[in-house]
């Protein structure tokens, strides 16, 4: 890889944020009421104060003014006060983001672990029996919903079984071993339910892509060399083909997010998701513009690692 | 070579094993050759071929039979309440129990079938048409217009879909309200919106199909007879160019069901009287330990509409692809 795809690859980080900012600023822009129209209909306020108010808050400036101020509070890192939690909405997300990502990560990891040796199986048998159970249990997994795949293990694993807590708790009186087992028990069930979600879609891409690979040339010529088979496909076919897979575990972030909040909101983990959703009905603007700005901002880091990542994986991309 | 690559799996099994006297004789497969088909009829040959395609077709069906003629047959009123009967399992009297108000769940969720499907196909309805228009436009006009068009796709396709859908929900809800009423105006912006962040695949997709066609000979063919570029897309292009966005509608309508069904689950869809699927189940997840059988009965209904239209999907990307020979 080199060094100038890597800055080029950078550089293209910026009107990619500059564009999601923009979007969702003329969501903000376009949308009807007002920060002051409380102000307006209220009888003890004279209208000039309430003129006097605009004016010192910039409200009655051009759009790109104020969006221009707006994109540079937001990069000054001066996000808003949250009026519903009473605190400042950077630290109010900075406390809720490491657990997303925990079960995020969590999620992904389980997702890959299941995946990859299913979808590879899968891609070296393709057809037989293992093959299309495989394939048709994929398809089940991606068509039930988070939220319905949260129920289910809800009702299964603490209502009929008793087995895991059903409500994700933040402060658990425990100390040592107890401590992170408890932790492990309550985020077995959120994991499990996006974990196998990704893992389902994940699956068909492993395949294809393994399928793809398993008929090139140089498979052939690695099998004619008397390598043994295991050896050909774990050295030389699913190396290859996990490049593909990288991009589309990257393009499957903006669902995995999107699983995340109904997950976190089942489950009640207190991540950034949930955050959303109460802020969303707490009507605590400042709060819901500055989630929906990071998971843009994750999504963009995703997909610029993934980008990283293929141009390491596969040097030619770096001739582009 | 990825045209030969199979798209899915489910087709090949049965169709090596139910027609071996077909690929066996070469006399039977030279008459199968001789007669011909419509392209359609072709299409419907290979779609038979996917067994599981063919019965999430008839389940559809059958789902969408009852979401239309249901409602008429099981004249319950979906808010009809009655204490004495709250939270009951399934009886002679209410199939699929009751809820926590004592409503019939089975008139409820036939009533919410249709709200569902109604937005699942009007969003892709929004999706698709949107999304032909671009991939038409950009495939069409190369050079400046055509990066931008798919720079913007990126730029949507990078876009966290949910948090984006809540927002403009949450900020466009009550002014829609106030034009179309409570429903019409959620149901405008839901399908809308739904719509409108998923275009990009298709744009994507017929952008591709476009590039290739349209450097086809009989497009140049049309274009030397002094074709129009309006008709060489309409009679020559879009036609040829047909077949992944049908798989990618088809794809959309279950993505938009569960969208709706993750915006109401959430509690920011349809207000909280009408009942569609994905508000069913939110009502019912409450009452998850004392009555199971109601956020069964809707999960259920979301789940087999779901996994039919994507297995439908699946069958028609092998019916529909014109470089497979089965």
């Amino acid at each position: 890889m080199s060094r100038q795809y890597l800055i080029r690859r950078l550089l293209l980080v910026i009107p990619a944020m500059l564009g999601i900012s923009l979007v969702l600023y003329t969501v903000l822009a376009l949308a009807p009421g007002d920060p002051f129209g409380e102000l307006a209909t209220n009888p003890s306020v004279p209208p000039e104060v309430a003129a006097a108010l605009r004016a010192k808050f910039g409200l009655d400036d051009p759009v790109w003014i104020r969006y221009v101020r707006w994109l540079s509070a937001m990069l000054h890192g001066d996000w808003g006060f949250s009026f519903v939690s009473r605190m400042d909405v950077d630290r109010l997300i900075l406390q809720r983001l490491p657990t997303t990502l925990l079960v995020i990560g969590a999620a992904q990891l389980l997702a890959i672990l299941v995946a990859l040796p299913v979808g590879v199986l899968a891609g070296t048998r393709p057809y037989s029996v293992f093959d299309q159970v495989a394939n048709t249990l994929a398809f089940v997994g991606f068509s039930l919903p988070t939220f319905f795949t949260g129920l289910l293990l809800i009702l299964v694993f603490s209502i009929q079984l008793d087995w895991l807590p059903f409500v994700y708790r933040a402060d658990i009186d425990a100390t040592g071993w107890r401590f992170y087992w408890e932790h492990i028990k309550q985020s077995i069930m959120p994991v499990m339910v996006l974990g196998l979600f990704q893992g389902a879609s994940l699956v068909r891409y492993v395949r294809s892509s393994v399928l793809d690979v398993v008929r090139l040339d140089y498979v052939t010529t690695a099998r004619a060399k008397g390598i043994g088979e295991r050896k050909v496909i774990t050295r030389h076919v699913v190396r290859n083909a996990l490049i593909p897979v990288v991009t589309l575990v990257a393009l499957q972030m903006p669902v995995v997010f999107g699983g995340a909040i109904v997950t976190e909101q089942i489950f009640r983990v207190p991540g950034i998701g949930s955050l959303l959703i109460s802020a969303m009905l707490a009507n605590d603007t400042p709060v819901i513009m500055a989630v929906t700005f990071v998971f843009a901002c994750l999504v963009v880091l995703c997909n610029l690692i993934a980008d990283i990542l293929y141009a390491w994986l596969d040097p030619r991309i770096a001739f582009r | 070579m990825p045209g030969s690559t199979p798209a899915s799996l489910s087709a090949e099994a049965p169709a090596a094993v139910v027609v071996p006297d077909a690929v066996a004789t070469p006399t039977a497969t030279a008459a199968r050759k001789r007669q011909r088909f419509s392209p359609w009829q072709e299409a419907w040959r290979r779609f038979r071929r996917h067994k599981l395609a063919v019965a999430s077709a008839v389940v559809l069906l059958i789902m969408v039979a009852a979401i239309v003629i249901g409602p008429f047959l099981w004249t319950v009123p979906i808010n009809e309440i009655d204490f004495a009967a709250k939270l009951q399992g399934p009886s002679w009297a209410h199939p699929l129990g009751t809820d926590d108000l004592g409503q019939d769940v089975l008139a409820r969720v036939l009533y919410g079938g249709r709200i569902s499907l109604a937005v699942g196909l009007a969003a892709m309805f929004v999706a698709i048409f949107v999304g032909v228009l671009v991939g038409a436009v950009s495939g069409m006009s190369s050079g400046r217009l055509d990066a931008v068009l798919m720079w913007l796709a990126d730029l949507f396709l990078s876009l966290p879909q949910l948090p984006l859908l809540l927002l403009v929900i949450y900020l466009f809800r009550d002014s829609l309200k106030a034009v179309f009423g409570p429903e019409g105006g959620i149901f405008v912006m839901i399908v809308v919106v739904i719509g409108g962040l998923r275009w990009m695949p298709a744009a994507r997709l017929v952008r591709a199909q476009f590039l290739s066609i349209r450097e086809k000979e009989f497009v140049e063919a049309a274009r030397a007879l002094g074709a129009s570029k309006v008709r060489q897309v309409v009679q020559h292009i879009l036609p040829n160019a047909l077949g992944p966005v049908i798989v990618a509608a088809t794809i959309d309508v279950a993505a938009a069901i569960i969208a709706e069904s993750t915006l109401s689950f959430l509690g920011l869809g349809f207000p909280p009287d009408i009942p569609t699927w994905g508000r069913l189940l939110s009502d019912a997840k409450d009452y998850l330990d004392i009555a199971p059988h109601w956020a069964l009965a809707s999960g259920a209904a979301i789940f087999l509409a779901v996994l039919s239209i994507n297995f439908i999907g699946d069958g028609l990307r092998d019916a529909l692809d014109p470089r497979r020979v089965l």
